[in-house]
């Protein structure tokens, strides 16, 4: 009891528009009980971006779901806090959080082809999205609204466009689509899960400014859940790096990719090859794969792939470690070893490899 | 003192064995037929024009390029599993562009292909050991020791425990189902491999592994690559040597420091430039293509990189630019060639 159950150090900010505290997720299932999300605490405030980082299975898009309230709650237990704009969704009836979901926030999916709707014309799926919230608006206005949201996005032709469907849209062309569509209410909370990962690497550059400068004219927040932290280098304000269900560092992005603290963001920098330096350098990979949510690791949830585990006695086999400040205002790691040792240990065996030298 | 020529003469070719090439692409080109609608009228998508490129013994080729330029066709045809519509591929010396039955079977053993999606290319049904026996059953092999050590042997080679041989793919993390596949590549002891993006559908963690198993093999069994991707800085980790297409197209090979430090080809810069950069916070310099690549059915007219490059003029519409050897040492297919290290 005493390892399970330990809120996250992480302040909120009060003043921020998305705020979790300790949020849990749950999904009982025949082989047990899932902890997909099992402590998360973070806040984003309008106009910044929070990149969500992690590998498949570390809980970064089930938090992404349970804050639009996506989960059948016949099958999910959530606990904790995630207040929108200040009103609390955890437990609110399905009615009032289909008025927040497409208005207050919206989503951007991974795989814009399964997204949109093949039946449908594009124009006419931006435009029932806006009818939804603005019942009083006529077909018309509707209709102009999507055209609208379809040139803002960088289509061209918007007009020609809104008649098409979305097979007849590139990759790049519909996820843009879908960037309208999620933008067609002026949510004040954006999420967009892994955005770019379908698309080439021009594509995604062009679909990343696009976000930035939306960003800028709808002074609107954003998470930004990735696998990729060339992307997070990019665009994030702050970052949260997940693992096994649980937050193991928080901080800005600077603070995250040029001073990591947790073994596990190191074992991420390192695993990453470069575009500049010494090709010749192994990269240094995490050993093991990740864990499994049902049956996670007893104390820290790392310790069978941290290089480090056997550092602290027997702490990381017992005891799961609890955020706390790594140091500099903002930043928080989740790790036993203290600050020298983690110091030392990155100058001796990380800062050469991969995107971190 | 014939005797001392004969060594020099032996030496020499032992220590550069990059004299003769071990593979040689010549005008490779591939169309696919295509037909709009029921009765529409038929069209080609060219797929691959005139590819030209080499491989020498132990070397690693990156083929990179974004998805519909060719770098995948291209794979296939070089280990024939897609038939040329013209231009010649020689293996050591042997024109094997249109090889067939048997003689095809023999030369398998020489080119194995490692594919991308460690899910879709194991047979669920059958077995680690029996997917990774299946080359050497196919072409008759009895190693010594027998199929079974033999198997035990390369899935230890590529890191797996050898008492998984009886476990089928479903039990694996995809990490590993790319080790089972990489073993199977690697079970008629072949001199070319080629890979298509063999990392690119595992977490990056599990990539990084993947790639120093892929890394060290290549060193330990000095292994020819022709490394297929779309990830620019695993390309730049793993391969020498690069060649970047475009709609079908090669328009730059290099060394890996001619590709990244000085690249030639507006749209190599480009491609560079768009690669989200950790080591840079915040995203500046980038070059901006404007919009989609074009239908490799109605390619643009000249250099097909025209309707999206900068620097285009009258001539880039009007003349295709030929791979010629540029100043920075590489050979690219661009009229007004760049110059300059990138910052």
């Amino acid at each position: 009891m005493t390892t399970s159950t330990s809120p996250a150090a992480a302040a909120v900010d009060p003043e921020a528009y998305l705020q979790v505290r300790d949020l849990k997720v749950q999904f009982p299932t025949e082989d047990g009980l899932v902890r997909a999300v099992d402590g998360v605490t973070f806040s984003v405030r309008r106009g910044q971006t929070l990149g969500i980082v992690g590998e498949s299975g570390s809980g970064k898009s089930v938090t992404s779901m349970s804050i639009l309230g996506l989960h059948n709650p016949a099958r999910t237990k959530i606990t904790g806090e995630i207040s929108i704009g200040g009103k609390n969704i955890v437990g609110m009836k399905e009615e009032q959080i289909q008025r927040l979901r497409g208005k207050d926030v919206a989503m951007i999916f991974q795989d814009p082809l399964s997204a949109l709707h093949p039946y449908y014309k594009v124009g006419a799926q931006i435009a029932e999205a806006y009818k939804v919230h603005h019942p009083s608006a006529s077909k018309k206005e509707a209709a102009t609204r999507a055209v609208d949201m379809l040139g803002r996005v960088g289509i061209p032709q918007p007009q020609r466009r809104a008649n098409q469907y979305p097979h007849e849209f590139s990759g790049g062309m519909r996820q843009r689509a879908m960037i309208a569509m999620a933008l067609v209410n002026d949510p004040a909370l954006l999420i967009a899960d892994e955005p770019t990962t379908a698309l080439d690497v021009t594509v995604q550059a062009q679909i990343l400014e696009l976000l930035e400068d939306l960003q800028r004219e709808f002074h609107s927040a954003i998470i930004m859940i990735t696998h990729d932290l060339g992307v997070v280098s990019q665009v994030a304000d702050d970052v949260l790096v997940m693992y096994g269900g649980r937050p193991v560092e928080t901080g800005t992005v600077e603070q995250i990719m040029k001073r990591p603290q947790h073994p596990y963001t190191w074992g991420l920098l390192a695993s990453v090859p470069s575009l500049h330096g010494d090709a010749s350098v192994d990269l240094v990979p995490i050993k093991g794969n990740p864990p499994s949510l049902i049956n996670l690791p007893t104390g820290c949830a790392f310790n069978p792939r941290c290089r480090y585990a056997g550092q602290n006695g027997n702490r990381s086999f017992s005891e799961v470690p609890e955020l706390r400040p790594a140091g500099e205002p903002g930043h928080n790691v989740a790790c036993h070893m203290s600050f020298e040792t983690r110091q030392r240990l990155y100058a001796e065996d990380i800062a050469h490899a991969g995107v971190a030298q | 003192m014939t005797d001392l020529a004969d060594s020099a003469a032996s030496t020499a070719t032992t220590t550069t064995p990059g004299r003769e090439p071990l593979l040689k692409v010549e005008g490779l080109t591939k169309h696919f037929p295509v037909r709009s609608g029921l009765w529409g009228k038929g069209s080609v998508v060219r797929a691959v024009e005139n590819v030209n490129f080499e491989v020498k013994p132990g070397e690693t080729l990156g083929l990179v390029g974004e998805s519909g330029c060719g770098k995948t066709t291209t794979g296939r045809m070089l280990v024939r599993l897609l038939e040329p519509t013209s231009g010649k591929i020689t293996f050591e010396g042997e024109d094997i562009t249109h090889t067939k039955g048997n003689r095809l079977r023999k030369l398998r053993q020489d080119i194995q292909i490692i594919f991308q999606d460690p899910y879709a290319s194991l047979n669920p049904r059958h077995t680690v050991g029996r997917i990774v026996a299946m080359p050497l059953q196919v072409n008759g092999i009895d190693p010594p020791g027998g199929v079974k050590k033999r198997v035990q042997e390369l899935l230890e080679t590529v890191g797996l425990n050898p008492e998984h041989y009886n476990r089928y793919p479903h039990e694996f993390s995809g990490g590993q189902r790319q080790r089972i596949g990489i073993a199977r590549a690697l079970a008629l002891k072949p001199k070319l491999i080629v890979a298509d993006e063999p990392v690119s559908a595992l977490d990056v963690s599990i990539q990084a592994q993947v790639v120093n198993l892929l890394r060290q093999l290549q060193r330990d069994l000095g292994l020819s690559f022709v490394f297929i991707a779309h990830d620019l800085a695993v390309v730049r980790h793993f391969c020498e040597r690069i060649a970047v297409m475009y709609l079908g197209r090669m328009v730059e090979v290099g060394t890996r420091e001619q590709i990244y430090e000085n690249p030639a080809h507006p749209y190599t810069r480009a491609l560079l430039s768009a690669v989200p950069d950790v080591t840079k916070l915040g995203g500046h310099g980038r070059i901006k293509l404007e919009g989609d690549v074009p239908s490799p059915i109605d390619p643009p007219s000249g250099c097909v990189f025209h309707t999206r490059c900068w620097k285009a003029q009258e001539k880039c519409s009007a003349e295709a630019p030929a791979l010629v050897p540029v100043q920075n040492g590489s050979i690219a297919a661009c009229h007004f060639p760049e110059s300059g290290e990138v910052v």
